[in-house]
């Protein structure tokens, strides 16, 4: 392995790491659930990506062998990690927001958690009764 | 060098598995413990690379991607668990 190989992966392993674990304090550290969700979904998938470009990185410079797989689970996470902010936030309203705590969102929608336009909404409307029960 | 890094690494996810670990003991709420859990998740895929590194293998990849995606599936069935009172309508 040559010597600017091995920086790179290196500094991808300590960036990686550096990353994990600020995302992972600011769990402990900040102040208010909302803001304790900023620190994993963004932190962690930088540096597990980092951490897996180093494996493939490492797995080229060393064995020869080009290995496409961590490119897969780091795709999988990027799709993944903004999603289960989302829910969690969504989840988190729920458990601890009264409706008339909360500012308006906009102009005549409504929090989605606490879908009073969900009846009304077309696309959430239940489906018509199936012709042999009409 | 490369040893020294991934030391480095391994001691950075190690600690941040821990601080997860105390948000899920101590926790003001049911959504903070649920996020501390679905960042360990992430931290023990990002340890299980690190260790496949140290051993020169590829072979850690099926155990990542478990993690993965039973990471994910597990959270978004707790969050519609809260939202809905049930997970399989």
């Amino acid at each position: 392995m040559t010597a600017p190989a091995e920086i790179a992966i290196a500094a991808l392993l300590v960036i990686g790491g550096a990353f994990g674990a600020v995302g992972s304090w600011a769990l402990v550290r900040l102040p208010d659930p909302m803001t304790r969700l900023h620190g994993p979904t963004k932190a962690a998938t930088l540096g597990v990506g980092a951490v897996l470009v180093a494996s493939m990185a490492a797995m080229w410079f060393r064995h020869g062998i080009v290995s496409w797989h961590e490119l897969l689970v780091a795709l999988f996470l990027f799709v993944t990690a903004p999603l289960t902010g989302l829910f969690i936030a969504k989840a988190h309203l729920h458990l601890s927001w009264q409706r008339d705590e909360l500012p308006r969102p906009g102009a005549d929608t409504d929090w989605a958690t606490y879908a009073e336009r969900a009846a009304a909404n077309p696309a959430t409307e239940a489906a018509p009764p199936p012709p042999h029960r009409r | 060098m490369l040893e020294l890094a991934l030391g480095f690494a391994i001691g950075c996810y190690v600690l941040a598995q821990l601080f997860c670990l105390y948000r899920v003991v101590i926790a003001p709420g049911l959504s903070d413990r649920v996020l501390a859990l679905d960042t360990m998740t992430i931290n023990m895929i990002a340890l299980i690379t690190l260790f496949g590194i140290r051993q020169g293998t590829a072979i850690y990849f099926e155990a990542t991607m478990l993690f993965a995606l039973v990471g994910f599936v597990s959270t978004v069935a707790f969050a519609k668990f809260v939202l809905r009172g049930d997970i399989i309508e």
